[in-house]
């Protein structure tokens, strides 16, 4: 899913070189680029058709039917999962809900402060944070993940919703998306115009900045949400109850029960399956929000 | 420090953690209980990490029964079992936030006695040392005078075949590995497309528990060192037979537990299984249009007159150190693992086929499992071979054992060459992570 996104950045920037220099080309249908490109896509869809036909499957039908014939099974499967654990799933939804969409949103709003902040103001220390912040962008969460456990073992708070969504409120690599982006869709000009008209700097920020940057912040706020939603290794470390897992821990207990149990495979990918819908919801709905990147980019003078 | 010598015999890293040893002569002062009130003294609850299925609903059974009486009350944190959890115990121990009890599988007790991470219950569940056999309770006691667990389930491993393929192919049921190996020679003759089993390299604990019947100890201690011996006579007879079966191709060499396997047992393509007792289970899910058709018996024994098996999989129950009240987890572990009512339970709740002896024949285990219907004495039969279990000796880095296992023997049943290097690996690269670890390693 985040493969998406990625993609989707560097187009933006890369149409915006083109719109502004020379007339554009005629369009002649590339070959190489085209297969490589259906190739590359074939590559990244593939294992999601085969998720979403085996969550049709029945356990008997899963192992022995032909890979990509859909089978008859998935209402019973949606059933079963509903009836696992007086429905514990869809506790696991909400849990994943709630750590994706609140951590993204107050990992958006520190971005949005910091990325302005940043990149507006001069003040000594501003390039050493900013180095540091890059370093940060850097390491990888794994790494920060026991640490961090026990950081949140000495404040007493693991094992609570706070121990999954603190963490995830400071993301280097969105606070630096955001000065980046901050830095040129918010002229120099337009602010001091607006302390020239006396308003405050709150002011200019939520009214002036904020609006030019959401194009950006919603990219972070996408990035964060992906991040989240899929993070297993935070979660796993800082959680013992179950009620509280979001559901990539909740399905890894539905496939690891222990040698004598035979991993609930159909659960598992009919699991899978719903947990990708939201994500996929969230893009299709986000991406008017880049198309406005598409233009707010090209009108600049 | 005059006792650094025992004291890195088991225990690693952390300078504060109390020495353990695994000499019969020095006891392990471990899990004091001086901070271990008494239980008397107002209501106590407990957090327990397991992975067992429906394991809520049997300690619900303690919580309204015994544990009522006792003020004492027990939550289930339900976790994905294997070497992650582990893993993640130890973190939570390292920040003193361990949960009181633990389901443990028998090869990771080493390990997270050497962390110092498991309380000595000795005292506390010292009376239940009779419900259990003698190779299974060593395991939870690692030899010393402690004891750092209760034993829960265990698996016997026995030889599941199909009972009418044999008939049909005209196959005995082999008494010894010699008798196993001409029966898959003899299938491939008549059904050259028929395997009589697989080798997986990608199943470690099988390969333990077959080197094991064998006789094989890979970790021992001497004195103030340890001796890893993987690569000894009894495992290298094992890893020599199998190597030679899947060269000369009489078995398959591909992993087990994939959609090609459950494929091949259900339609037949594979007739047998060297597996243990909770084979019905996954028999169940794999093969499902050979219900009734299955049926069980000893393994293979490696000399005439034997009767020894191996075991794969099994767990137990464990107290942690960082609990508060060690004294009272270590009674609900007791009465888990004991209690007839609480066996039942597990049995039908969990699907576990029990340690204890007395529970191995009663309740659940009156009737044959679903699946092995037609074989009215298997649970009979089971408990049978279970008593035949080998001792089994385990160390502080069965993980990486297992994980080299995996990559050299992978590699070794895929171009069906020699095993025996691939073991070689497997002993050099556990002794290497021993010595990084900090454990003395005898040569």
């Amino acid at each position: 899913m985040s493969s998406l996104a990625v993609h989707q950045v560097p187009s933006a920037a890369g149409a915006t070189g083109a719109a502004r220099g020379r007339p554009p080309l005629r369009r002649r249908i590339a070959l190489v680029p085209t297969l490589t490109l259906l190739l590359g896509a074939l590559y990244c869809l593939l294992p999601v058709a085969w998720v979403v036909i085996a969550s049709t499957k029945s356990g008997r039908e899963l192992f022995t039917t032909f890979t990509f014939l859909p089978g008859t099974g998935f209402a019973d499967n949606l059933r079963d999962l509903d009836a696992y654990r007086d429905g514990v799933y869809w506790q696991w939804m909400g849990n994943s809900a709630l750590y994706a969409g609140l951590g993204a949103l107050l990992s958006t709003c520190v971005s949005a402060f910091s990325g302005y902040a940043l990149a507006t103001y001069r003040f000594r220390g501003r390039e050493t944070m900013f180095n540091i912040l890059l370093a940060g962008v850097l390491m990888p969460p794994i790494i920060l993940a026991v640490p961090q456990y026990l950081l949140m073992a000495k404040a007493g708070l693991t094992d609570s919703y706070w121990a999954v969504l603190l963490p995830q409120v400071l993301s280097p690599y969105g606070v630096y998306l955001a000065r980046i982006y901050a830095a040129a869709a918010v002229p120099d000009d337009v602010v001091e115009a607006g302390r020239m008209d006396g308003a405050s700097e709150w002011r200019i920020f939520t009214r002036i900045a904020l609006p030019m940057m959401v194009p950006g912040l919603v990219t972070v706020f996408l990035f964060q949400f992906v991040a989240v939603w899929n993070n297993f290794l935070l979660p796993y470390i800082m959680l013992s109850d179950d009620e509280k897992f979001p559901i990539t821990l909740g399905l890894f207990t539905l496939l690891e029960q222990g040698a004598n149990t035979p991993a609930l495979y159909t659960l598992v990918i009919t699991g899978a399956f719903l947990a990708v819908i939201p994500l996929v919801a969230l893009f299709l709905v986000v991406q008017r929000f880049w198309s406005l990147d598409l233009l707010s980019g090209a009108v600049k003078s | 420090m005059p006792n650094t010598k025992r004291r890195r015999l088991l225990v690693r890293g952390a300078a504060s953690a109390l020495a353990i040893t695994l000499g019969a002569t020095a006891l392990a002062a471990c899990g004091s209980s001086d901070d271990d009130g008494g239980t008397a003294s107002g209501p106590v609850s407990l957090t327990y990490w397991t992975w067992t299925p429906g394991m809520d609903k049997v300690v619900d059974l303690w919580n309204k029964g015994q544990g009522k009486k006792d003020r004492i009350t027990v939550t289930v944190k339900k976790q994905a079992s294997g070497d992650t959890l582990i893993t993640k115990i130890l973190t939570a121990h390292k920040a003193g936030k361990a949960p009181d009890l633990v389901q443990a599988e028998y090869q990771a007790l080493p390990t997270l006695v050497s962390n110092d991470a498991l309380a000595d219950i000795a005292k506390n569940v010292g009376d239940a040392r009779a419900k259990f056999a003698d190779g299974v309770w060593q395991q939870t006691t690692l030899g010393t005078d402690a004891v750092y667990a209760v034993p829960q389930d265990i698996g016997p491993m026995m030889f599941y075949y199909r009972a009418d393929l044999f008939k049909k192919y005209g196959l005995t049921v082999p008494a010894t590995w010699e008798q196993f190996a001409e029966t898959a020679r003899a299938l491939k003759k008549k059904s050259p497309g028929t395997d009589l089993t697989t080798f997986s390299a990608s199943d470690s604990g099988l390969f333990a528990g077959l080197a094991q019947q064998a006789g094989a100890k890979w970790w021992t201690t001497s004195g103030d060192k340890w001796k890893v011996a993987i690569d000894d006579a009894a495992t290298k007879k094992v890893a020599d037979f199998w190597g030679g079966l899947v060269k000369e191709g009489a078995v398959d060499n591909q992993p087990m537990y994939t959609p090609a396997w459950n494929k091949a047992l259900d339609t037949g393509k594979q007739i047998a299984w060297v597996s243990a007792v909770w084979a019905p289970g996954t028999l169940t899910t794999a093969a499902p249009d050979t219900k009734g058709k299955w049926a069980m018996a000893p393994l293979p024994q490696w000399s005439d007159g034997e009767n020894v098996t191996g075991s794969w999989g099994g767990s137990s129950t464990a107290v942690t150190t960082d609990s508060k009240h060690k004294e009272a987890a270590a009674k609900f572990a007791a009465w888990l693992n004991t209690d007839g009512d609480a066996l039942n339970a597990l049995a039908k709740e969990g699907g576990i086929y029990p340690a204890s002896t007395s529970a191995q024949l009663s309740g659940a285990f009156t009737t044959p499992p679903d699946f092995f219907s037609n074989q009215a004495d298997f649970y009979a039969l089971a408990a049978k071979i279970a008593r035949t279990t080998a001792p089994s000796a385990w160390g502080p880095n069965v993980n990486v054992a297992y994980t080299t296992f995996n990559d050299a023997f992978g590699a070794a049943a895929k171009d069906r060459s020699d095993f025996s290097a691939a073991l070689a690996k497997m002993q050099s690269a556990t002794v290497a992570d021993m010595k990084k670890q900090g454990f003395e390693v005898s040569e």
